[in-house]
């Protein structure tokens, strides 16, 4: 599935500094039965988010007007746990473009940049800080800028860099995914396949 | 070949690589690819919106587990959507020339169970699914893994992904096992350790006389559990326990394909000398029948401790407190004694005969408490047949336990076995997530000895009590 170009961002955040947020929370099984892409981010972080009988959760961060933006900001070991890309999708859909923490589970973090989510890992410091400026002020701003590779807190100026491969930057910048590139090798795959015992 | 020393993860990872990307993931072959029907849908929906065919549909293994009722499999699904994602598996690999283990067929069970004793999954293979305990297959030396959907669109479309490659850390635990003391404890034991973060970025080898020592069976139990602990998969060197199960398989190399394989086999072990990222080393004598307190798989015990206090943890003890007031638990309580609503054995972690032939060993002329619930789930019609040859079923059915059908089940709740809010759950299965077996459970992840024990009691108990 081909998807936006990622270039810069400057949004406002929303702030979930709850540690080992497993994929399970961001979207439970029961609501992983469409055979289509669509309408996951009504369900994202439904556990946390509504009470049993689908009345909001107050003191749920999603159900607090206050915080909005397109950057969710997590605790370490963000998207831990199962492999469903139902995950990033619910995080799309939503509206999030970009996801910080200062740890991603692996398969996460694949799926999220599958999906042209950029998961942007920075120190536990700087972390910190981010929650800190948003905690002092919903209202600040951040930039995430993918050809810099950097992280800035618009507020005060502080800034981090964070690594991403330069295949995949490629890829986000111009919204090219991996199917396109693999289609584009197939004689070689083709090739590889004929040597390869098993 | 350079006569470097090499691992066992680095010969089956180097011989699958099509391609080296500068700066950027390898291209990576994969051998065999398991689809189901919660995460396949949307990428034939990518295939078609592209207009691309399976290139190799040979490689494509579909079957019905996670979404598939566990009584009365011989009825229409009832819940529509389940129905519907079932329908869109039967399609779409009927379209593409897949073969398809749906409810009915003899071979259908949980894909993770029903690879191995098909004789489809071998060592020295790549091996994927977008499910993340797919690592179960690495007990065969081969390297598995869990994928996305967008992945699993990659393998459809092109028998490859795009993998860098992790890095390397062994795990070596030595000695021998105690009383009671099972392969679900050593993996929960392990992650205890390293925490559910500890091997996030690394692939895992299990090494050590206790693995060696290990049933096929056992070592799938390992191996599945390695992505609680972030690593992307667990291996497990072949060796003559492995060859002894696979050989006679319906779908493993047979005559001189098989002598073959065999001699490729035996090369699939780390060499001495050669180097991991990480190593970790524990011993057998210092673990005991395990079960979990918290709300990630890192947050386990010995059954005869009480629970750690939130300050004495290596990783997650800012969710401590939320943890704990989840569970209704609190720091410092004994584990033993705490009651118990449901058990649940099965899944992909502990849904195998020899799983089932523990449960028993507990169960035998006892009978299950009044107030428990439990669901008794096969990982496979296999299974299902083996409990009833064996005479697992009359003990169970002595004991107050009946049999349902195979699936994923309670494991992750997608169908209609859920435990209700606020209620306990012994659990054989990988995950005690917030909510995971139900909106607002409460689960406990233990071994099949415990979770009988549990079932017998009512309570949680140490199984060596009742052996």
């Amino acid at each position: 599935m081909a998807y936006d170009k990622f270039n810069e961002l400057t949004s406002t955040a929303v702030p979930l500094p709850i540690e080992n947020v497993d994929t399970d929370q961001i979207i439970p099984a029961r609501f992983l039965k469409a055979t289509k892409r669509e309408g996951f981010g009504d369900n994202l972080f439904r556990d946390w988010r509504y009470n049993a009988d689908n009345t909001p959760k107050q003191d749920f961060v999603l159900n607090n007007p206050v915080y909005t933006g397109k950057i969710l900001v997590g605790g370490t070991n963000f998207g831990s746990g199962s492999s469903r890309e139902h995950a990033a999708w619910a995080i799309y859909d939503y509206g999030f473009r970009c996801v910080v923490s200062s740890f991603f589970a692996d398969i996460f973090k694949n799926n999220a940049i599958n999906m042209g989510i950029l998961p942007v890992q920075v120190s536990p410091e700087f972390l910190a800080k981010i929650f800190s400026s948003i905690e002092a002020d919903p209202k600040n701003q951040f930039t995430v800028s993918l050809p810099d590779q950097t992280i800035t807190i618009l507020s005060t100026g502080e800034k981090e860099t964070f690594n991403i491969n330069g295949y995949k930057k490629h890829n986000l910048l111009n919204g090219f995914d991996d199917i396109d590139y693999l289609q584009a090798m197939k004689e070689d795959i083709a090739g590889f396949a004929k040597t390869h015992a098993i | 070949m350079s006569n470097k020393p090499t691992t066992l993860f680095d010969k089956v990872w180097d011989a699958h690589v099509v391609r080296r990307i500068e700066d950027g993931p390898d291209v990576f072959f994969i051998d065999r690819h398991f689809i189901h029907e919660v995460t396949s849908p949307v990428a034939f929906l990518g295939l078609e919106s592209r207009g691309i065919k399976v290139m190799f549909p040979e490689h494509t293994f579909a079957t019905a587990d996670h979404n598939t009722p566990t009584v009365n499999q011989h009825l229409p699904v009832a819940d529509p959507l389940s129905a519907n994602q079932l329908k869109a598996l039967e399609q779409n690999s009927a379209k593409y020339g897949i073969s398809h283990w749906g409810l009915g067929n003899p071979k259908n069970g949980i894909v993770h169970v029903v690879g191995p004793e098909n004789g489809i999954t071998l060592p020295g293979m790549t091996i994927v699914c977008g499910d993340s305990h797919t690592s179960t297959h690495g007990a065969f030396g081969a390297i598995a893994f869990g994928i996305g959907t967008s992945e699993v669109e990659m393998v459809l479309s092109s028998q490859c992904i795009m993998q860098p490659k992790p890095l390397k850390m062994r795990i070596n635990v030595t000695g021998s096992l105690g009383k009671a003391v099972t392969p679900k404890d050593v993996t929960l034991y392990i992650i205890s350790q390293l925490t559910t973060a500890g091997a996030t970025g690394y692939f895992v080898e299990y090494a050590g006389e206790v693995f060696e020592k290990m049933s096929m069976e056992g070592r799938m139990t390992v191996c599945n559990m390695s992505i609680e602990m972030g690593a992307r998969g667990g291996m497990i060197a072949p060796d003559e326990t492995t060859f002894a199960y696979i050989n006679g398989r319906e779908l493993a190399p047979k005559g001189e394909a098989w002598d073959k394989a065999l001699a490729y086999w035996k090369t699939l072990k780390t060499d001495e000398g050669a180097t991991f990222d990480k190593e970790y080393n524990f011993n057998a004598a210092d673990i005991e029948p395990m079960i979990t307190y918290g709300t990630n798989p890192g947050m386990g015990m010995g059954i005869s401790k009480s629970i750690p206090k939130g300050a004495d943890l290596k990783g997650g003890a800012a969710t401590y407190d939320k943890s704990l007031n989840y569970m209704g638990f609190h720091e410092q309580d004994q584990m033993i004694g705490k009651k118990v609503d449901y058990v649940f054995i099965g899944s992909c972690t502990n849904g195998r005969i020899e799983d089932f032939r523990a449960f028993a060993s507990i169960v035998k002329g006892r009978k299950k408490a009044d107030h428990v619930t439990a669901w008794v789930v096969p990982g496979s019609h296999i299974v299902e047949s083996q409990i009833k040859e064996e005479g697992i079923l009359d003990i169970l059915t002595e004991a107050g336990f009946a049999l349902r059908q195979p699936g994923c089940s309670a494991c992750l709740a997608m169908n209609d076995d859920k435990v209700p809010a606020g209620k306990y759950a012994v659990s054989t299965s990988n995950r005690n997530f917030e909510g995971r077996q139900g909106p607002g459970s409460r689960t406990m992840l233990a071994s099949p000895l415990v979770a009988a024990a549990a079932a017998i009691t009512g309570y949680v108990t140490d199984p060596r009590d009742l052996m």
